[in-house]
Order: structure tokens, then sequence, then C-alpha cells
């Protein structure tokens, strides 16, 4: 497959991928990664989903879309405005084209821009004939009906199954038209669709068509080539959030030599780390898909309570179920896992899509002084890292810890240089197995260094005893309802928390020029503050950015960095959660860009608040 | 009696108290079932470390505390879902549940079935006394319908849980009944529940003689009201054995004079049966419909249980993939190298 046709070299490049939810756009966007991420580009992901599985065809609502940004550089964001938009129908084409810069590229699906389509779309004309894509190069392309000719002499589809392989047509065009490599799309196919041979060969041609018709339509005069990205050395990975925290965890458990236990209901969008670790079996991991969100994080709580790491997951509707469990966690000093994949509220919200307002619940949201470590991820790979060390907190200090994640982590993916697995640390404990007071147990004597109590699981002779929610007496755990006992067991608490911010890492702050002014972020948010920091500093401009991964305690030297700063940026998916408590910590007064639309951050809009501010 | 590593373990109801005070109100039948169980624990063969107690919230909930074993007073309603992460996680174990009436089928109630319906491990000791103790008299999910209680001066306008009802429906694989002062029927109970392997379930009625004393008085004092379930005995009852419960056409089970029917027409106790209806009929002769009270294992059948096929996916996994290598985990998929 070469092609003899002229070949542009172009740096970067952002594609969305656009139809109906039923019409396989983010296997089309997924497999095109992948050829990306196997090509060697560095890249981004974004993709954006509806809720419903199958809303109406044709439908705005049902409109599912998938981009990619990629480039011979490292980029940091999926991209703020697709170069290329792929629009399989109207719908797709209405939904997506307000994000369009000038000069983009369409390709449409013109076999789907017939009169009922159009009206469910709610065009009046036909955009393709009334002029009203004439900022565009559009590439009007019967996407359809040509799938359908490639696949007439595949005995045993129908022309309405034929159709539907005019996702892999589309991917195919698009994969001539940017060079990447086919070898493992079809591979792919091959192992995907082995039970349906039928389908597989309808596939496999639909992809081939598609890449010949790039190669020989007039339509399609030039293709392009992004030259691989100068990344580190080593051996890399397409990875999602998701699926990095899933291998995070059971990197946790083997580091810890606990046995994993995962707790969980289904909810979006968290489902994915339940169906993960679930295939897992061989590590040895547990999965306990129970009757509601309490259950699971009750169970993970049981699990933990017996000497497994116990770890329950799920977003922001069902983490509030879980409060309780948390609380229970916080005064029965056992470690626990809370995973919360945010997405945006309140109630249900916005299943599918990414919100960082659950902040302030994972800190306060439970009854009493109940003191949480939270650890936040802020790339999809980070999200590996990120499993392993709210695991060691908890272990080490027998502490629930809330790790957060959110919806554009979760789905999102990038390349990831995969870790030796022989340089990540060991984050064992030992279980408490002799008396610690003479002949005696007292399950609440603290280790005087991190104030955690010992760990003495069932089974374990001449150790029995019992814990509870009711307030213990220091040391002895026995129920206590003394004044003075309970301020004191408030104070330890607080304390064991607080001082986890000595076995973290400082904060770290990007300032190569030495500016006056700080954008501090935290979560996903870190790619799209990273690449308006460039922006701003190419306009000659100075900032420093610096991102928390660890929101309770925070770093050491959090209150230093803010204070060294004459101006504060705290750009959120939220009303200013992180810039609340970093006002009331530090007395800094630090402003917010606060945006919650249930989408990430644009580079631009940051680069123009930052900007705005540094020139203030 | 073994302790699983072929060493003798010999202890007795005094090795089973723990050093706390126990605290129910003076009279309160707690104490009755709490003497019953620690006297009973030595028959489980077990050494105390390898025994936990869970509960949630409740008077009942204190038991743990009362226990020289692993114990844990959790969250209202919530000990079936704490003990099920233990127990499929640690099959060495023996988990106990104790609960009460609001515990189990008010506030947990999800819970409870869900246990049962999975047969986890479990042996669940639901304290039945028709009242909210701990809370100071409120009505529970058991108490009868127009009760007046503090939160209803006017009565009560719920149908009340029937807690064997209940746990039947929920397809448990065990389902007895005892009586908190009844020291040789709760023993049977208790023995039969730990022999069983699966989730037990096992209601005990409970006198609170503060805020419902003398709830179950027509069963406790009035001995000729209990029906002791044997199985494989046709089921009469009765100061001189004159009833009887039989079983008409339409599934429901009555009480009648043995006289009347003759002893061949009464219903034969099969706590092993296939189908559950058997058991459920029995769970409804109550005090309130009949006058009398079934007593013991209305239900024991086997049922895979939820532990162990857990344990088994485990198994069949490393067999069929091998021991996960987590190096290999890292890496699966599509890679690829930069130099």
């Amino acid at each position: 497959m070469s092609s003899p046709k002229p070949v542009e070299q172009l740096d970067r490049v952002v594609i969305r991928f656009a139809g109906d939810s039923g019409d396989g756009m983010q296997l089309t966007g997924d497999r095109f990664t992948s050829e990306t991420a196997v090509f060697g580009n560095d890249l981004v992901t974004l993709p954006d989903f509806p809720a419903e599985i199958r809303a109406p065809a044709g439908s705005l609502p049902g409109v599912s879309g998938f981009q990619v940004h990629f480039a011979d550089h490292d980029i940091l964001t999926p991209g703020d405005q697709p170069n290329v938009l792929v629009a399989m129908n109207p719908a797709a084409l209405k939904v997506n084209v307000t994000d369009l810069p000038k000069g983009a590229t369409i390709i449409v699906n013109t076999d789907a821009f017939n009169d009922r389509n159009l009206q469910k779309a709610g065009y009046e004309s036909n955009p393709l004939e009334d002029g009203s894509l004439s900022n565009f190069h559009v590439h009007e392309v019967a996407l359809s009906s040509m799938t359908v000719e490639a696949l007439r002499d595949i005995a045993g589809i129908t022309s309405r199954e034929a159709e539907r392989s005019k996702n892999f047509f589309a991917l195919g065009l698009m994969s001539w038209l940017y060079h990447r490599p086919a070898e493992g799309t079809l591979a792919f196919i091959e192992t995907k669709f082995a039970g349906r041979p039928e389908i597989a060969e309808a596939n496999t041609k639909a992809f081939k068509a598609g890449w010949n018709y790039g190669e020989t339509s007039e339509d399609f005069a030039v293709s392009y080539e992004i030259a691989p990205a100068k990344l580190e050395p080593g051996t890399y990975r397409q990875i999602s959030g998701n699926s990095a925290l899933t291998y995070g965890l059971v990197a946790a458990s083997k580091l810890s030599g606990l046995p994993l236990f995962l707790g969980a209901y289904p909810i979006t969008p968290a489902s994915s780390v339940l169906e993960e670790l679930a295939q897992l079996k061989q590590f040895g991991v547990r999965t306990f898909q129970a009757e509601d969100e309490i259950a699971a994080s009750g169970a993970a709580l049981g699990a933990a309570f017996g000497g497994a790491l116990g770890v329950t997951t799920s977003a922001g509707p069902g983490v509030v179920l879980k409060s309780e469990t948390v609380g229970l966690a916080v005064t029965l000093e056992l470690p626990l896992i809370v995973v919360d994949i945010q997405r945006a509220g309140p109630s249900t919200g916005m299943p599918t899509k990414p919100e960082q307002a659950d902040l302030l619940m994972v800190m306060f949201g439970r009854n009493s002084e109940s003191p949480v470590p939270v650890v936040a991820a802020s790339t999809p790979a980070g999200c590996f890292h990120a499993a392993i060390e709210a695991a060691r907190i908890a272990i080490k200090y027998r502490t629930p810890v809330f790790l957060l994640s959110d919806a554009y982590l979760a789905n999102g993916s990038e390349p990831w240089l995969i870790p030796d697995v022989s340089t990540l640390a060991d984050i064992s404990t030992e279980f408490a197995t002799e008396p610690n007071d003479g002949e005696g147990f007292l399950p609440y004597k603290r280790d005087p260094e991190t104030l955690a109590r010992p760990w003495a699981i069932p089974g374990t002779p001449g150790l029995e005893h019992r814990i509870g929610g009711l307030e213990k007496e220091n040391e002895t755990g026995n129920v206590s309802y003394d004044p003075e006992n309970h301020d004191l067991m408030v104070q330890l608490r607080a304390a064991k928390v607080a001082g986890i911010a000595a076995d973290i890492p400082s904060l770290e702050v990007d300032d190569p020029d030495g500016a006056d002014t700080l954008v501090l972020g935290w979560g996903s948010t870190y790619g799209a503050i990273g690449a308006a920091a460039r922006r701003v500093r190419s306009s000659g401009r100075k900032v420093a950015t610096a991102h928390l991964r660890y929101l309770n305690p925070f770093p050491r030297n959090t209150g230093e960095v803010v204070r060294a700063y004459d101006k504060v940026l705290v750009p959120e998916m939220n009303l200013g959660q992180l810039r609340m408590l970093l006002r009331a910590e530090y007395l800094v007064d630090a402003v917010g860009y606060n945006k919650v639309r249930g989408r990430p951050f644009r580079a631009a809009e940051l680069a123009d608040a930052i900007t705005a501010l540094v020139d203030q | 009696m073994s302790d699983g590593n072929g060493d003798l373990v010999q202890l007795t109801a005094k090795d089973f108290r723990s050093d706390q005070e126990v605290r129910w109100c003076p009279g309160c039948g707690d104490y009755a079932i709490l003497n019953v169980i620690q006297g009973f624990m030595p028959e489980l063969g077990l050494s105390r470390e390898r025994i936990v107690f869970v509960s949630g919230i409740g008077c009942a909930a204190r038991f743990p505390y009362y226990m020289q074993t692993y114990g844990m007073h959790s969250i209202h309603g919530r000990a079936p879902a704490i003990a099920t992460g233990l127990a499929v996680t640690r099959p060495d174990l023996s988990v106990w549940v104790v609960t009460g009436d609001g515990d189990a089928l008010s506030i947990g109630g999800n819970h409870l079935i869900h246990s049962l319906r999975r047969n986890v491990n479990l042996k669940i000791l639901l304290f039945n006394n028709r009242i909210y103790g701990l809370t100071k008299g409120q009505y529970s999910p058991t108490s009868e319908l127009g009760k007046v209680t503090k939160s209803t001066p006017m009565g009560s306008l719920d149908h009340p849980f029937n807690p064997l009802s209940i746990a039947i429906g929920a397809e448990a694989s065990f389902v007895a009944r005892a009586i908190d002062t009844d020291k040789k029927g709760l023993t049977e109970v208790l023995e039969a529940a730990a022999r069983h392997r699966g989730s037990a379930f096992v209601e005990i009625l409970q006198n609170c003689n503060i805020y419902n004393d003398g709830a179950f008085d027509y069963v406790r004092d009035e001995k000729s009201n209990r029906i002791y379930l044997e199985n494989g005995e046709r089921i009469r009852f009765g100061a001189e054995i004159e009833k009887g419960v039989v079983q008409d056409t339409d599934g429901s089970a009555r009480i009648v004079d043995v006289a009347d029917v003759g002893e061949d027409s009464l219903l034969a106790h099969d706590s092993g049966h296939r189908e559950p209806s058997l058991a459920f009929a029995l769970s409804r002769i109550t005090f309130e419909t009949d006058g009398a009270v079934p007593l013991g294992v209305f239900r024991s059948v086997e049922r895979p249980v939820y532990d162990d096929l857990m344990s088994e996916q485990l198994e069949r996994a490393r067999a069929q993939s091998g021991e996960g290598d987590l190096a290999a985990l890292l890496r699966s998929g599509d890679t690829w190298t930069v130099s």
C-alpha cells in the first residue's frame, strides 16, 4: 500500500471522528490511535460519547465522538480544535462543526445526508449544498454505498450488515491520508471477529477499500506525514486512565504482598476498572460486584480487616453512598482505597463527562472530624503511579485514602513508557503477630513515627480484639466516652494524616524565567495548563506552573510556593474548590479560572486567562 | 476437637468471655443468648483467633465486644456486606454476624437478602425483639401492625416483616428459629448452623424487657405453643401433643387437632426439600395467625457457596494463564520501542 501522490509534512494534527453512537466511532478512534501509537507519534485522545447506549439514530444527542491529537513532538492535550472532522451523518456535522477553525477539513458521509437525517439534525437546508461550509475543505465521500459495493461479493452478510462496516472504510481512508501502519488494525480485525469470519472479511475489505479510495480518488490530492516524536527511549504502549489505574492496583497488590479485593457496583465512568480487574484473577484478584455502593465499600473494608488490600471504585454519585464506610475506616484505622472517577454532577449529572467537583466532598463529606488523605491523578498514564501511591499511604498509615481521577482521564489515552517492574518500590507492611503490652495486645498503641496502629488480622493467636465505630480509648481500643480521650483521639487521627506530608514529594514548580504569576492546578487539567503555559511563554511572558498530586495533606512546601508569587491562578473544572482550600490554609489571595462544562479546558482559553493575569 | 492443624483445642465458655463489662439492661434477653453462645463456642472446635463476630448497630450489635474472639462493631445494617468481604477473602475463618430486627430488616434489608442469595459462608443471628431498643422504643419492621410506640402514638401503619419468610424468599440455604431462654433449642440450632456450609440464618426471639416486654411470652412462657420441627417426623405439639400441622392442597400449612385428622394426615418435616415451599408455609404459621410458633431448622439444603466459587475461579484462572506476571501484564497489547 504505497502512495504515488504528493506527501506533505505536518508537525501535528487533531482529528475528530463523529457519528451515531451505533456507528462504531469509539472503535474507529481507538484503532486509529493504536496505529498512531505504534507509528511513534506522541498522542492524547478525548473520547466524548453520550450516556445513552443507542440514542435515536441520527439525533443530536446520539452523536458519539472521538478526538485524537498526534504530533512529532511531545503534546499535552487532545487539542482544542480539530483540523479534521469525519462526520458520518448530519447530526455529527451539526454537533461538531462549531468546534472547527476556519480552513479545517471535513470528510462527510454523503449517503447519510438525506432529507430524513437532515431533518433529525435540525438542518433546514442541506449544508453540503447551501454554502454554509464554505470556510472549510469539504470532502464528500459516499461512505455507506461504497462500503456496501465493496462487500457485495461476501457470502453470508446482508447489505444492512455490510453498511455497518463503513466505519472501517472511514478508518482505511484516514489511515491512508495520514500514513498510518495498517498491520495492527488488520490483525485486530482477525482477532476481534474470529468468531464471525464473514464480519472479519467485511471489515478487512471495507478498510482496504477506504485506503484504496484515498489512493485513487482525485478528491484527495495529497497525503500527510507526521514524523515520529522524539520520546524517551524505552518500550511504550498506549494506555487509558482506567487501564492504568487497574494495573496500578494490581501492581500495588504485588508490591505489598496483599491480595487485592475489589468491591464495586457498576457506574459510569468507573465500571471498566471492575471489568478489567475481573479478568485478572490469575493475580489473586477477587472482584465482588455488590448489591449497592454501600455494600461494595463495606465488603472492601471487611476484606481489609482480614488483611487484604481492600479497594472500592466508583464515581461521585456512588462515593456519596460510601461516606459512612469511609468514616468507619477512619476510626477503625484500616487501609482502604476509595477511587472516585469524577463525573459531572450534581446528582446523576452528565455521567460520561468529566468534572473536578468532588474534591470538597472527599475532603469533608463525612460526619465529624474525619480526615482522609487524598491523591489525585493528573494524566491517564499517571493513574498507574497514583494508584500505587494511594495504596502505599493506606497501608503504611492504616487509613482510607481517596484516589481521584475523572471521566477525561478514565477514557482518554496516551503513550506510556512501560515501567520496569523491578524498579517499583516495595510497599509491604508487617502484620502484628506478638503482644505489644507485656502479655496483652493494645490495638490502638501507635507507631511513634507514623502514628499508625498495629494491623492484627483474624487468625493471629493471642491478639484477639474488637474494633468498632464507637469512640475508642487510646491504646486499649476499648469503648470510651471520656471527654479528654475523645479530644485526644480526634487530635491523633488528624495528626496521623497531617504527618503524611513528611512522606510525600515536595510540590515541584516549573518556572524557567522567574515569573511573578503561578498557575497551580490539580487533576486532569495538567495537560491543558502545561500547553497553555507554553503558549504564554512563547508570547514572551513569564509564568510558573505547579501541579498538586496530593490534596490532603498538601506537600510541605505548598505554602512557601504559593506565597512566593504575587499572583496565583487556580484553574479548575469546578467553582473553586482547591482555591477555597488554599485560601483557608495559606491565606493566599488565589484567583480562579472556573468553567464547569463537562469537558476539559482548552489550552487557548487557559492561555488567555493566564495572559490576562500576567498582564494585570 | 482440633484447631485445623491437628492440635487439640479444649476451651470452655469462660475462654470466650472478653474483659469488657456487659452493658445490656438487666433482664435483657441478650444475656441469655450471650451465655448460650459462649457455652456453645467450644463445640466449634476452633481456636479463638479463627472466629470473628461482625455486627451492625443496635443493642444486639454490642455483642462482639463481649466475645474473646476477633470482632467488629460496624455500621447500621452493613454487617452482612462487611462480613462478606471478610469471609470471601479468608475462608479459614468462622464468621458470625449478629444483628437485630431494625439492623437486618430495615436499614440493612438489602445486604441481608443478597448475602443469603449468594450463600456466602456466614452465620447470621438475628435477635428479634420487635422494637428499636437502643434508640429507646420506636416500632421496628417486625412490630405488629398498630403498635403504639413513641414514634407511632396512634399505632404503626406498616405491615410487619416475617424474618423467616424473607430469608426463605431470598433462597437462604439454612433457616432456623430459636428462643433466647431456650438453651437446648438454641444450642441445637446453633450447632446445625455452624455445621452448615453457606449462609445460615437464625432468628432468635429475644425479649426486650424495657421497651417491648413480654412480646414473646406466648412462646417463651407457654411451652405448649412451641412447635419443635424434627426432620422426618410428623409435626406435632401441644401440652398433650394433641395438635399437629397439616398442609392444604394450596400449599399453605395450618394447625389441627390430631384427633380430628389422624396421625397420618400430619405433615412430616423435611428441611432438605428441593423446593422452599414447605419451609415457607411453615414460616407463615405465627402466633397471630395460628396461636403457635414453629422452632428449629426450617430449611437446610446444600447450594454452591459464594466463597468457594470465587476461590475456584481464581484457581481456574491460574491454571489457564499461570500465576499473574505483572511485567507481562503491563506489556500486554500493542507495544513499540523508541531507541
